[in-house]
């Protein structure tokens, strides 16, 4: 299965900034291997991340984010101390949830 | 108030009621249903703003502002980012003109949260990169382009 999710949530006044930086190979559908197959696509759809059970941050993705994908947003209404939670799901069924302490 | 902006948000019906129906139990959202497919499937430009429920064409705009390199080195990797300080903002989305499939990502701007986000992509080719945000029912963009000397598609 995958690595664990990095997530990185920093609160600075009223405003939480969350870096994430999830594992995953984000195959694209384009590329060939060395026997000249093409690699099935394999990338996460659906991001979604919920901080005392609110949405913060819910998107889609198509093959063209990169590989071991980066995001950052921010949002308002929590503070250190939090809880927050990211799960993403990918074409293949495969999901994983992992949990971050607002710092 | 925020189920009702998101059902006006999500545009397509049938998406607006799958979201919907998993939007109150956040935890439970997270079935690849929710997916956009018609977006994702898009070539251009304009059929990514169909698949994200525009009608209309979207207009140029200062108020989005896009962040990306001018030059990227590795295709694999770009760091592109948008923000806008215009309230009613429901969705951004991050469209590669030249990608085999347009769409990159589409973030929803929960209510709380900023309309400010950034992600890496990959570009298979130099191409305009557009940072679309939805405001209200009309849709908004800023536009650069975005040299790539080694491309992260195929190879």
């Amino acid at each position: 299965m995958s690595d664990p999710m990095r997530i990185r949530a920093q609160a600075l006044g009223d405003k939480v900034t969350v870096r994430l930086l999830v594992s995953h190979d984000m195959e694209s559908g384009q590329r060939k291997d060395a026997a000249g197959k093409t690699v099935p696509a394999h990338f996460i759809q659906t991001i979604n991340a919920t901080c005392n059970g609110k949405t913060v941050m819910n998107a889609q993705w198509g093959t063209a984010v990169s590989k071991n994908p980066f995001v950052q947003f921010s949002f308002k209404g929590a503070k250190a101390g939090d809880k927050m939670e990211v799960t993403w799901v990918d074409n293949k069924g495969d999901k994983r949830t992992d949990e971050a302490v607002i710092a | 108030m925020k189920r009702r902006q998101f059902v006006n948000q999500s545009g397509a019906g049938v998406l607006a009621l799958a979201a919907a129906a998993g939007w109150l139990p956040a935890v439970s959202y997270a079935q690849a249903q929710g997916w956009n497919k018609a977006a994702f499937d898009s070539k251009s430009m304009a059929d990514a703003i169909k698949g994200l429920g525009g009608v209309s064409t979207a207009t140029e705009s200062k108020d989005i502002v896009l962040t990306a390199p001018e030059i990227a080195e590795n295709g694999n990797v770009v760091r592109i980012g948008a923000s806008t300080a215009l309230a009613g903002v429901s969705q951004i989305a991050f469209v590669v003109e030249k990608n085999p499939s347009a769409l990159a990502a589409a973030f929803d701007v929960p209510a709380g949260s900023d309309a400010n986000f950034s992600t890496n992509v990959k570009m298979g080719q130099s191409s305009n990169v557009y940072a679309i945000a939805k405001v209200g029912d009309k849709f908004i963009y800023a536009v650069k382009e975005v040299k790539v000397t080694l491309g992260g598609c195929g190879g």
